[in-house]
């Protein structure tokens, strides 16, 4: 049964300041995985970019994970690791902070399709 | 005088090196331009097959050309739609954080007892396979899973934002997991468009060309052997023509030699061809 379970859900993840992270557990999606691992990190001022880092790589590389949402202001800082992920699944999304509004012209999906579109459409 | 040896050696060196280039150069060439071409022997059965062959690749690229059309258009779509969930997002999630900033306010600061509590997921994602045009899709289905774990918070203070709250960031996952959906259809197309476009460039200027040249090649070798049989023919015909007058000249003599003996003897003349005799048939000529 829980394998049945585990292979039919899969889980979001969220990468986020501690607001964007309470959040979206009160939406439901937190869980810890038999190893105690968590599924979101929050992320302060002073979080060092390679804890960051790390802990996107091993969301991206675990299979239970489907989608990663983060942070545009923190996806900036580790837009590298994001852009080098070329698998569709898990598919990182990234959510604007309650700081920044969305700006498309940052966001690595929408660039890949750069020539497509102009800043008119987000008007 | 060392020195001198070794500067002739490398003086040759480098027009020896300089004739190497030109000649692999010139191989290249002819490689690439007359000799590019499928290896087969040129007969006219051969030639059929290649011709079905062309007939084919025709086919196939007019077919692969259909289908990135299609994915190209799925892709353009998917894009719009994208872009507008983007923006419903930015409304969305405005609208979720406002709502907590208010729960925070009138319910104190929860942040550490919902960070502490977690436990199981409620919302969680199945993926499923869309078909486009031959491409299988990855989408995303949102599905709730348990019960609440956060039933009891904000029971003491507050309750009302928070359940307000947490309706905006249940709205909130549910457009976050389809936009998901859009992103990796999205990502997947890009590739599968990418290898298409290759394979139809492939077979238009590779694959095409190449067998276009060995048809050609096959119908020059034709024509040349049948040029070769006319010629060899003609050149027969020729040599036939020389003996046969040889021949004439031969019997007229013998016939009058013949006449001139029967005006001395009248020997009847038993020289009647017939059916039967050993003698060899002409071969006929057009």
């Amino acid at each position: 049964n829980k394998m049945a379970a585990s292979r039919a859900g899969k889980l979001l993840a969220v990468i986020g300041d501690e607001d964007t992270c309470t959040g979206f557990l009160l939406g439901g999606i937190g869980e810890l995985n038999k190893h105690r691992q968590p599924n979101f990190m929050v992320v302060e001022k002073d979080t060092p970019t390679g804890d960051i880092e790390e802990q996107l790589r091993l969301f991206l590389s675990r299979k239970d994970i489907a989608i990663v949402l983060i942070s545009q202001s923190i996806a900036d800082v580790v837009r590298y690791v994001i852009d080098a992920h070329t698998d569709p699944i898990p598919s990182v999304l990234e959510i604007p902070s309650k700081d920044a509004p969305y700006d498309p012209s940052k966001d690595s999906i929408l660039r890949r399709a750069k020539g497509m579109f102009s800043a008119e459409d987000f008007r | 005088m060392w020195r001198n040896v070794k500067c002739k050696y490398c003086f040759l060196g480098q027009i020896i090196d300089y004739y190497l280039l030109l000649l692999y150069i010139v191989l290249l060439h002819l490689k690439m331009s007359s000799h590019d071409r499928i290896d087969i022997f040129p007969s006219r059965m051969n030639l059929t097959i290649m011709k079905t062959r062309l007939k084919g690749a025709h086919k196939g690229h007019s077919l692969l050309k259909k289908k990135a059309d299609a994915l190209k258009m799925k892709f353009h779509s998917i894009l719009r739609k994208i872009i507008e969930a983007k923006q419903l997002m930015g409304e969305i999630m405005k609208e979720a954080a406002f709502s907590l900033a208010e729960a925070k306010f009138s319910g104190g600061d929860f942040s550490h007892v919902v960070l502490q509590n977690v436990g199981k997921a409620q919302m969680k994602v199945r993926s499923k396979t869309e078909n486009v045009a031959g491409v299988k899709l990855p989408v995303f289905e949102h599905y709730e899973d348990g019960s609440d774990s956060y039933e009891l918070t904000g029971l003491s203070r507050g309750g009302e934002q928070l359940s307000r709250l947490k309706k905006n960031y249940s709205k909130a996952v549910k457009l976050l997991v389809e936009l998901a959906s859009l992103q990796t259809s999205f990502v997947t197309l890009d590739e599968s468009i990418k290898i298409t476009n290759r394979r139809v460039n492939a077979i238009e200027h590779v694959i095409i060309p190449k067998i276009e040249r060995t048809i050609s090649y096959i119908i020059t070798e034709l024509d040349e052997g049948e040029r070769e049989e006319f010629f060899r023919l003609k050149k027969i015909q020729q040599k036939k023509e020389v003996i046969r007058e040889a021949q004439e000249k031969v019997r007229k003599d013998w016939e009058k030699e013949k006449e001139a003996r029967e005006v001395f003897a009248s020997i009847p003349s038993n020289h009647v061809p017939s059916m039967l005799d050993d003698k060899e048939d002409e071969d006929l000529l057009f």
